[in-house]
């Protein structure tokens, strides 16, 4: 659907030349919600904006829906990009339009028939519940339904993609979890293909298929959310996702232990596998860190345990044998 | 009452205060229509903005500066062959709107440029995203954005023009100013100085009035 190829982006200032986007490849499928994460300065902003070229790239190709969107005439270009929703950190609503004038903006620069855009809008107002705002503001609505008249307007023209920029960044957690919610149903729905940047892992972890990691305008890592979070490969990626989780001191262990970072994904986390195995195998352990959640809907347990007093090896052996993936994470003391 | 206002011309007040309404009217017209596009062009004209060219930016911006610097009474007399050659006259209403228009039209453009600045950048790049032009982006949510500032800047406008249309009165143009010059200064006719001053003040009240409610109408935030 979407596919990026050797896309490269400097910016020049009287500071010298800056490279926010270093030869990135990246491929997203149809109704796939791709996340791409990174640091602020790390050039997700500008990769977004290289999709439906609000920032030409240098070099490289971008195409998307089979499109070549970097060979388009500025026409071809602004008809390619009616295809292609957009919604943003701070909404970019119209303050001197009204909520239903605003969703139908899109619909009257293109020029359709006023009857077909009332019915549209109606429709669009409809299915986000905002019927009874029709009439108001932006300046009138909080944070959340700023965000709905956002998506309502970026779904107008009846996309097949659509572009998240920090779209909930600016929202308290439970407004954002409510549009969460609703990108996940408007990508089941409607089959939507969604791509999204932020700096929230939690988003990610939520709503994404996929996910890349971007570290200064380079792609350090790519991969299906759950494997990517679950046993991140590159540094910046470790970096990113253990920031506000609570660590546990080496020294805090009991010495002697052999430390495991055991993860549980699908139906097993919930089974007592870790039980069942030191009770057959006779070690003891004690659990250091963990967590329980779900990615994309999908349970994991990611548990760290120190093992003592029994066979570890016969432990890790029989933990792998029931599906359970082990990784040594060293030994105690 | 009469005694007081014995060298006051009823009907010349009258007259000098159609001739006022008819400059400022005539030149507010041609200013706003003369003024927009300017002040939009220097915008989009602009470092990073949607056609920015330096060399048309600094062309525009000189020009605009230039006519800005150049002091009204000195405009109204460099401007009179150019009036005569668009107008046929120097005096009169007619004769007066040219260099009133000229005088008017970059500050105007200024406060134009200025309103457009104040747009939130990310109501462009969602215009853009959603494929608009240029020029719908500049008519269909520029300028509707922009619309309180700019009527704030037609009224601030408007007001400077009545000034300068006392000062038309050197070319002959006639209006309230005029008579405040002619009469009420010259000739040391206190009584016609009050009449033609509190004239202007309700001139200038008024627009004020009706400015600030056109504003508070167009302005959502």
């Amino acid at each position: 659907m979407i596919r990026l190829e050797g896309v490269t982006k400097r910016f020049r200032s009287a500071a010298g030349e800056r490279v926010a986007l270093d030869a990135v490849d990246l491929t997203v499928d149809a109704g796939q919600v791709f996340g791409v994460v990174g640091r602020s300065g790390a050039g997700k902003s500008t990769l977004i904006r290289t999709i439906n070229l609000l920032e030409r790239p240098d070099a490289g190709r971008v195409t998307v829906d089979g499109r070549e969107m970097t060979a388009l005439s500025p026409a071809e270009l602004r008809a390619a990009r009616r295809r292609i929703g957009m919604i943003f950190q701070h909404f970019n609503l119209l303050d001197a339009k009204t909520i239903a004038e605003n969703v139908a903006f899109p619909l009257r620069l293109e020029g359709r028939p006023s009857a077909e855009v009332d019915r549209r809008v109606a429709e669009l107002l409809e299915q986000l519940g905002l019927s009874e705002h029709a009439k108001k503001h932006p300046a009138q609505l909080s944070g959340g339904q700023k965000q709905r008249v956002g998506i309502a307007r970026a779904l107008a023209c009846a996309p097949g993609v659509l572009l998240c920029d920090e779209a909930t960044s600016a929202l308290d957690p439970e407004t954002t979890d409510e549009i969460l919610t609703l990108l996940d149903q408007l990508n089941r729905d409607l089959k939507l293909t969604i791509v999204l940047i932020t700096h929230q892992m939690e988003v990610v972890r939520r709503v994404c298929d996929r996910v890349a990691v971007l570290k200064d305008g380079r792609v350090v890592e790519t991969g299906a959310t759950a494997d990517v979070f679950l046993h991140p490969q590159h540094a910046a990626t470790r970096a990113m996702l253990a920031e506000g989780e609570e660590g546990f001191e080496t020294a805090d262990v009991p010495p002697g232990g052999r430390l495991a970072r055991l993860t549980f994904r699908g139906g097993s986390t919930y089974e007592p596998e870790l039980s069942r195995v030191a009770r057959s195998v006779g070690v003891d352990y004690s659990i250091l860190s963990g967590r329980i959640s779900r990615i994309r809907g999908e349970p994991y347990g990611q548990l760290v345990v120190a093992f003592t007093g029994g066979d570890a090896e016969a432990a890790v052996a029989q933990l792998t044998a029931r599906g359970v993936v082990v990784e040594n994470v060293g030994t105690a003391g | 009452m009469d005694s007081f206002f014995a060298n006051v011309d009823w009907p010349e007040i009258v007259r000098a205060t159609r001739d006022t309404l008819l400059m400022l009217g005539g030149s507010m017209i041609l200013t706003v229509l003369f003024g927009i596009p300017l002040g939009v062009l220097l915008y989009l004209s602009g470092k990073g903005r949607l056609a920015a060219n330096p060399v048309l930016n600094s062309l525009l911006s000189l020009i605009v500066n230039i006519l800005r610097s150049v002091p009204f009474i000195i405009l109204l007399i460099v401007m009179l062959p150019v009036t005569v050659l668009l107008v046929g006259t120097s005096l009169g209403v007619a004769g007066a709107i040219p260099p009133l228009v000229v005088g008017a039209a970059p500050f105007y453009a200024r406060l134009v440029e200025t309103a457009l600045r104040e747009v939130d950048k990310g109501v462009v790049e969602a215009t853009q995203a959603m494929g608009g032009s240029t020029f719908q982006i500049v008519t269909r949510a520029l300028l509707p954005e922009a619309m309180p500032g700019i009527l704030a800047g037609a009224t601030v406008t408007a007001i400077a023009l009545v000034s300068y249309t006392a000062m038309a009165g050197v070319v002959g143009a006639g209006g309230l100013g005029d008579l405040a010059i002619r009469f009420g200064y010259q000739r040391f006719q206190t009584d016609v100085m009050v009449v033609t001053v509190v004239l202007l003040l309700l001139l200038v009240q008024g627009l004020q009035m009706l400015g600030d409610r056109l504003v508070a109408a167009v302005s959502h935030r």
